[in-house]
């Protein structure tokens, strides 16, 4: 099945080779990874997915919280979320056949972020299937594909979730520089989840 | 060692902030980790914290190969139940500890293995001796660091230690740029002390999951305490015997449990697993109740998993929530450290009549024994597990024993019983051969009032026989027995058994050890039949220094019984004596 980790790391050098690390460990193939800032001064969010047996989830958990960067650890699994991606397209279009492209990106609400005389760029966000729904209508009209770039997944939780190691490293809003310091030295203090 | 003006001065450090080289920092934050003694190798990335040592109270061993330094580390680790602290330059240096490390990682031994790297003006740059030793030890470290500030020493190396001690614990390599090592940075001591160790916030100890065990415990007629190495990591040993013996639960342990319960005690059944006896094995395959405590269900330890004691309900303390439902699916898990655990749960579990179970199992101990080689009448040939034996009465079990990894380690398992915890020194997780020399050398430095004895293979030990050198060096005592079959034996053993016999590459052309012992100033002779063992290991203990005694053992014995790897846990290939062919329970 498909597991979908949200962690919390550290933003230190070579965290994501950890993390990445792990994977290759276990033989598992990573199929999307975004990392970015988080909320919180110091730490990183990633959400990670990979297809692993059902019953790898705990194992796989249980084995990134022995990380020493990392600090939280979600499997979002089955739990009510929201995932997005981000996808850019460059499709061949001349001024002839823009126009059918236009009217697609409209269908898909996707928009045109460049437009030159050989090419345009579309920007996408949405569900993956509503990415992949773009790219086969792209396919199957005139417009030549030139590149694809996507971002991978993000995911949050739905409703009010907020995780026990996060509550105990202080409110989102708190000082940056003060979170930072909790962060790293007051996990202690971490209630478990 | 240092001079008593060198440990108050190093004292005065811990306690009062001072400007310091990178290179004394190292030594000042060991010496405040309470460091006493740590194994090494000099080269050009760490010269600057050798040239610091003389300021302070810290005996190096000189190792002869890199792989000595992290294998001594983890045998003085695993005796004291200290960090054992390894040193080694950049490159090759760094890249030799690896084996070592490897090892401690698979057996849970906290080191610290510190190495010195390139400056980090040239990192990266693959400049002479540069390696990637933070990339390349990721896999088989709990954490590393790379510093190149001096001022991130302190910190880094104070952290190595609680991350090496912490959990479930694991070695950890610090590694430091030489800019590092010569720059100043004030040392202070108490602000480098690392944020509470942040326990896994997947343990998980419920009252339900207590109850729910002490109910099993209560009402099965056939229990089985499954004992390893985490008993003597938590220090649970008594409560271990207490449940044992107020719930009349016999006890199987593990390779690295062996003295974690008294191997006297009556409830002690014996090692389990693909070398434990058949009555250890069967009574597991037909348990109703398994209660693991500290231990990891490695596949030595189960054979298949999928014809694992189906029987039984099983229980599993561990404080590592990443080995809970990894190879044996169990019904209650217990996520925390065992001697907490077993509070809890003993004022839980009542007094029981085992009786029963216990008289069955008894029974069929006896149609085995009489197959066993430590019962048949001296033929005149030198068993090794004549040896083990021997040396298990003649020492009257007292000994620290470091063995090496193949036959002579399974006879040993088989032949000494251990009745004290961290008395068996031995490389269960990774099996490495060579651990027995170097392993010995950091066990006798943390336990200079202790007999310790090295048993290694005539293969094994010529992996790693120029830390003799080292044991001349440092004028210690030890007693080395070499299990001499010319063979690579374990490997013999698995080509008679599953590839027809074809000896491929394990005949073994060996130097006359007594010589090799002999070059280095250690005494020693050959024992060719049983009746000389008796008189050779007195020789040997009663020798001022170390000593080394070459067993010429029988050529092409194999260690009974054994489950070929993938089978059933009943499915043991037997003693000779009737028929060496793969049996089942029944036909004991």
């Amino acid at each position: 099945m498909l597991h979908t980790f949200v962690a919390y790391v550290e933003d230190l050098p070579g965290v994501l080779t950890r993390v990445a690390s792990l994977f290759r460990r276990l033989n598992i193939n990573i199929n999307s990874l975004t990392v970015g800032r988080s909320e919180k001064a110091g730490l990183s969010r990633l959400t990670l997915v990979c297809e692993a047996s059902g019953e790898a989830g705990h194992r796989i958990r249980a084995s990134l919280f022995k990380l020493e960067n990392v600090v939280d650890v979600d499997d979002i699994a089955q739990a009510p979320n929201v995932t997005r991606e981000l996808a850019l397209i460059k499709v061949a279009a001349t001024p002839h056949s823009r126009s059918q492209i236009f009217e697609l990106v409209e269908v898909f609400r996707a928009r045109i972020v460049d437009l030159t005389s050989e090419s345009l760029m579309i920007e996408m966000t949405g569900v993956e299937s509503k990415i992949e729904g773009l790219i086969q209508v792209l396919n199957e009209s005139e417009g030549q594909i030139l590149e694809i770039c996507r971002s991978g997944k993000m995911t949050m939780r739905r409703g009010h979730h907020t995780s026990g190691v996060l509550r105990a490293l202080g409110a989102a809003n708190a000082d940056l520089e003060e979170a930072a310091a909790v962060s790293l030295q007051d996990l202690s203090a971490v209630k478990q989840d | 060692m240092g001079t008593n003006a060198t440990t108050q001065a190093a004292n005065a450090h811990l306690t009062t902030p001072t400007r310091l080289t990178g290179a004394e920092i190292v030594w000042a934050t060991l010496v405040g980790e309470g460091v006493t003694d740590v194994f090494g190798y000099p080269g050009g990335a760490i010269l600057p914290v050798y040239d610091a040592l003389r300021k302070f109270p810290i005996h190096h061993t000189l190792v002869r190969h890199e792989q000595g330094a992290s294998h001594m580390a983890d045998g003085y680790a695993r005796a004291s139940g200290k960090v054992g602290v390894a040193i080694a330059t950049s490159g090759p240096g760094a890249t030799n500890l690896v084996t070592g490390i490897a090892t401690a990682m698979l057996d849970s031994i906290p080191v610290v293995c510190i190495t010195g790297n390139v400056s980090s003006k040239i990192l990266g740059t693959d400049a002479f001796q540069e390696v990637d030793i933070t990339g390349i030890t990721l896999p088989v470290t709990k954490h590393n660091f790379l510093i190149n500030k001096t001022e991130d020493i302190a910190p880094a190396i104070r952290y190595a230690f609680q991350i090496a001690q912490s959990g479930r614990p694991g070695p950890v390599l610090v590694d430091i740029t030489k800019d590092a090592q010569q720059g100043t940075a004030i040392f202070d001591f108490a602000a480098a002390k690392p944020r509470a160790h942040r326990p896994h916030p997947m343990l998980k100890v419920e009252e339900s999951g207590l109850a729910h065990a002490a109910e099993l415990i209560r009402n099965a007629k056939r229990p089985v305490i499954l004992a390893g190495h985490g008993v003597s990591e938590s220090g649970a040993m008594e409560q271990l015997r207490t449940l044992a013996e107020r719930a009349q639960i016999p006890v199987a342990l593990t390779l690295l449990g062996l003295g974690n319960f008294p191997a006297s005690h009556p409830l002690n059944l014996g090692m389990m697993g693909m070398h434990g006896e058949s009555w250890v094995n069967n009574a597991i395959q037909e348990a109703d109740l398994l209660i693991a405590c500290g231990m990891r269900f490695d596949d030595r330890v189960t054979g298949s998993t999928s014809t694992y004691a189906t029987k039984a309900k099983k229980i599993h303390i561990e404080v590592d929530p990443a080995e809970v439902n990894k190879n044996i699916k169990v019904d209650v898990a217990l996520i925390g450290d065992l001697r907490a655990v077993l509070e809890d749960l003993l004022p839980r579990i009542p007094g029981r009549d085992g009786s029963a179970w216990l008289k069955s199992i008894d029974a069929s101990k006896g149609a085995v024994a009489v197959r066993d080689i430590k019962n048949i009448a001296d033929s005149g040939h030198l068993y090794a597990a004549h040896v083990m034996h021997d040396l298990w009465r003649i020492t009257a079990g007292n000994a620290i024993v470091v063995t090496d990894v193949g036959q002579h380690q399974m006879w040993e398992a088989q032949y000494f019983h251990h009745e004290n915890p961290r008395t068996l020194i031995t490389s269960g997780g990774l099996g490495t051969m060579g651990f027995a020399l170097p392993a010995a050398i950091g066990a006798k430095t943390a336990c200079p009032e202790k007999e310790v004895w090295v048993i290694a293979g005539d293969g094994g030990f010529q992996m790693t026989s120029p830390e003799l050198s080292t044991i001349v060096q440092e004028g210690l005592k030890i007693n080395i027995a070499v299990i001499n079959n010319g063979y690579l034996g374990m490997v013999r053993q698995w080509q008679e058994f599953f590839y027809e016999r074809n000896y491929e590459a394990t005949p073994l052309v060996s130097p006359d050890f007594v010589k090799l012992a002999d070059a280095h100033g250690i005494p020693g002779r050959a024992v060719r039949t049983r009746a000389e063992v008796a008189d050779a290991v007195a020789e040997a203990r009663s020798s001022k220094g170390t000593y080394l005694l070459n067993f010429m053992v029988e050529k092409e014995d194999a260690v009974y019984p054994m489950i070929p790897a993938g089978n059933a846990l009943h499915e043991m290939i037997r003693r000779p004596g009737k028929d060496p062919l793969v049996e089942s329970p029944e036909d004991i």
